[in-house]
């Protein structure tokens, strides 16, 4: 079963490279043309295409870049001639750290805020949690930074509007640079996982079983705890798992606002200047990022679920 | 007084304290207030060694690279001025004087060159400049397989050679009185060479500055080049570049001290900057341009009537106003800016006047015109807003401007130079025959009108073997005549270089021939 998955997300992996290959493809002009802009003339052109191998039909280049992948080389960059693998690599442990920063503070705090709400329902603090955080998810992400900047760097100074951050740094001196983009991102993903949370447990508080525990005395919180809490895990680790893929591959206004240096910026501005062993590499990274972890998820919902974790 | 001069002179030299200093102009009868004012002036009027400046700039990308041939972003070309230095530089009052080279003379005809090399230059690795290292940085940007966008201009150059250690000798295949200016372009830097190549990639040169790291798109740092050749240059200990290309967190950075200084304001925020008293704004006019040029060798653009009633039915003080907001100054339909040397001053400045258009138009045999104006963003921001208020204006001249919106992708390759009209910007250029050559001569790759003029290629080429300064004024205010009434250019405005730093911050006159005091900041400017 599992080696099925892996070997389905592998197909779902190539089948990407091809759509990503061929998309970049179609775009107007190439990198020769996009790095010399107006600078450039025909002559000049055709050099740094032929430098760069792009005189090559497009197959022989895929197939090229295919095999190198498959010996575990990503190849270099188009436009600066630098290893994709360390070119990527410091990116994308800034991207997780960031993810990790906002998933460490967004998951625990929507699981409570989902259950209170659950708890409370339709009281004024259910009512005043939904209002929040749906506005907080209804703005765009760029105005949510630039909100957090004003109220907390530039009013007051308590964090640097620029997450200036470099491989030096100390854990907490990263965490605290990291701060502002960290609690946009949580503001952006907390009413998605939240009511998600609230959602499936009043959708459990309505099943017979818990009618049982109800009529039987039991107090509200144990029943929810206890009883409903375990039956909605299912829903909600797919919702968070979600979230958490969003947190890696969507960023990239928030990295642009806060100056971060993540995978997002890297993958707009490689497309911006048709780099496509970039792009490739980049999307594969996406790509991998959201199999393996719809993987954990699909994992962690069977292990959640006892009619599924042992099949008849 | 002079003996307050004499203490000025002092405490400059920091051979006094500005404590010693005040004591001695009360001394001297001088309130205290007033010594503390003198004293604050001499001592920021003095460049002053030491601090960390941090800069965010508004370009940088992570495909960026050190190779001098593909510098075409203002990020890259402050490194690139931080790191290496050029044959030649322009100084900070807009002349042209040597750099790695010590002096130049030209044959009688402006054919062949002589550059002296500099003695004692040293790059950051040790190795000494000689004529070799020239040479082959030269040719780093010649021959075949160059993609270097200083091709073109060394186009005209037959060969470069060595001539022993210290000299440089160059033979061009005509006559330029201006060489110096193109060979110090910035892309040609210079760098250390081994067996006739030069390492492109390792950003050593003879610079200012050592690059300590380099991650494209993100920072480059640096630390003060100890044997730094330029006496009264490089007043930082260190710098760090951050590429902000976002301007609402560049100014955020500026506003909470996280930067020192930032280029390319946003100057629809730039009254909200000014309140702020920590921060300074400065200000230059250069040679940078917007232009709309208009394919000559199409119709309806062929006919000269036409392009003149074009050029009447804009509004260009309107444009300043709006798309500026008063931060540039109107163009007259040719490239050559005020700051540039032969800037004809005596010709009329063309205004808004939709009955000449109309006039024009008769001319022409047309009572209306339509045509289509492509216009993105990506030829300078405002690119569309402009367009679209051409079109309100030439439509009093029964013009009719179909603005049509193109995308910012692919625009330089697929919109300028193939649709008929469009928007476009140039950085200008130092010298009025290297604008002319680039963009308006006859067969030239970047020439976006496709003009042909007999008598301005004519003068093109005898202007730039021209030696004599007075002739040499001439003939270009004529090629500034010439394209205005005849060319297929509309220049409707220069624009400044805005930029802003923190009040501690200090510069001397600031250089407009680029963004960023010339782009050479990091050299120039110090901390008070």
């Amino acid at each position: 079963m599992v080696a099925q998955r892996l070997s389905l997300g592998l197909l779902t992996l190539f089948v990407v490279s091809l759509i990503i290959f061929l998309g970049v493809e179609l775009l107007p002009g190439d990198l020769a043309e996009a790095i010399l802009g107006q600078a450039a003339t025909p002559e000049t052109v055709a050099a740094f295409r032929k430098e760069l191998r792009l005189d090559l039909p497009a197959h022989e280049r895929y197939i090229e870049w295919l095999l190198g992948i498959l010996q575990g080389d990503l190849g270099r960059s188009l436009a600066n001639q630098r290893e994709i693998s360390e070119l990527i690599g410091t990116r994308l442990w800034n991207t997780l750290f960031l993810a990790s920063m906002a998933a460490v503070i967004a998951v625990p705090l929507s699981l409570i805020l989902g259950l209170l709400a659950a708890l409370y329902r339709n009281s004024f603090y259910d009512r005043a949690v939904n209002v929040v955080t749906l506005s907080s998810i209804s703005f765009p992400e760029f105005f949510v930074a630039y909100i957090l900047i004003l109220f907390l760097a530039v009013d007051n100074q308590v964090f640097p509007s620029l997450s200036n951050v470099s491989a030096d740094l100390s854990l907490w001196e990263r965490a605290y640079r990291c701060a502002l983009p960290a609690f946009t991102l949580t503001l952006v993903v907390v009413a998605h996982m939240m009511r998600m949370t609230r959602a499936a447990i009043i959708n459990l508080l309505a099943s017979p079983y818990i009618e049982m525990a109800n009529l039987k005395g039991m107090s509200r919180s144990r029943i929810i705890m206890h009883h409903a809490l375990p039956n909605a895990l299912s829903p909600i680790i797919n919702v968070v798992v979600l979230n958490l893929a969003y947190l890696v591959v969507g960023v990239v206004v928030v990295e642009v606002v806060f100056v971060y240096p993540g995978v997002g910026q890297l993958f707009v501005d490689s497309v911006v200047k048709r780099d496509i062993p970039v792009v490739q590499a980049c999307c594969l990274v996406f790509a991998a990022t959201y199999i393996l972890l719809n993987l954990t998820a699909d994992i962690l919902s069977i292990v959640s679920n006892p009619r599924l974790l042992h099949p008849r | 007084m002079n003996k307050l001069g004499d203490l000025e002179r002092l405490l400059r030299a920091g051979h006094i304290d500005r404590r010693q200093f005040l004591a001695g102009a009360a001394a001297l009868g001088v309130g205290a207030a007033a010594a503390g004012t003198l004293a604050g002036q001499a001592l920021a009027a003095t460049p002053k060694r030491g601090g960390k400046l941090r800069l965010g700039i508004g370009h940088g990308s992570t495909t960026d690279s050190l190779d001098p041939a593909t510098f075409e972003n203002g990020y890259m070309a402050l490194l690139n001025f931080a790191i290496n230095n050029h044959i030649a530089e322009i100084n900070s009052e807009g002349e042209l004087v040597p750099e790695v080279a010590a002096s130049w003379e030209a044959s009688d005809d402006a054919k062949t060159w002589y550059f002296k090399v500099r003695q004692g230059v040293e790059f950051h690795n040790g190795k000494t400049v000689d004529a070799d290292d020239i040479v082959a940085s030269v040719n780093h940007h010649r021959g075949a397989d160059s993609k270097s966008a200083a091709k073109p201009l060394l186009e005209q150059v037959v060969d470069i050679k060595a001539d022993g250690k210290d000299t440089v000798v160059v033979e061009l295949s005509g006559g330029n009185a201006d060489f110096p200016f193109v060979i110090g372009d910035y892309h040609v830097a210079i760098l250390p060479s081994k067996d006739g190549k030069v390492d492109a990639m390792s950003g050593v040169g003879t610079g200012g500055y050592i690059l300590e790291s380099f991650e494209p798109g993100v920072r480059a740092s640096f630390k003060r080049n100890p044997n730094y050749f330029k006496a009264g240059a490089a007043h930082f200990d260190e710098v760090e570049m951050l590429s902000v290309t976002d301007v609402a967190a560049r100014t955020n950075a500026l506003i909470t001290g996280e930067i020192d200084t930032m280029d390319r304001v946003d100057i629809k925020t730039l009254a909200l900057m000014k309140r702020n008293e920590n921060i300074k704004i400065a200000e230059t006019t250069g040679t940078a341009h917007y232009t709309i040029p208009m394919r000559t060798d199409q119709g309806p653009f062929d006919n000269n009537h036409v392009r003149m009633a074009l050029k009447h039915a804009l509004d260009r003080e309107a444009l300043l106003q709006t798309v500026l907001r008063g931060h540039g100054a109107v163009g007259n339909d040719h490239p050559i800016s005020t700051s540039n040397r032969y800037h004809a001053s005596d010709l009329e400045q063309r205004t808004y006047d939709p009955d000449k258009a109309k006039f024009h138009l008769k001319k022409a045999g047309l009572t209306e015109l339509t045509v289509p104006l492509h216009a993105a963003d990506a030829a300078f921001a405002g690119a569309v807003d402009a367009a679209v208020l051409y079109r309100e204006h030439a439509a009093d001249a029964n013009i009719n401007i179909e603005v049509v919106r193109e995308p910012n992708d692919g625009y330089w390759s697929n919109v300028w130079m193939n649709k008929p009209w469009c928007m476009c910007y140039w950085g200008g250029r130092p010298t009025e025959d290297w604008m002319f050559s680039t963009a308006y001569a006859e067969g030239a790759s970047w020439n976006d009108t496709f003009w042909k003029h007999e008598r301005f290629n004519k003068l093109l080429v005898e202007a730039r073997a021209e030696l004599n300064e007075a002739k040499r004024r001439d003939m270009y205010g004529e090629m500034q005549l010439i394209l205005r009434d005849e060319g297929g250019v509309v220049v409707p405005l220069f624009n400044n270089y805005v930029f802003a730093m923190s009040k501690k911050v200090q510069h001397g006159t600031l250089q407009g021939n680029w963004d960023m005091d010339g782009t050479k900041c990091i050299e120039r400017w110090w901390f008070a």
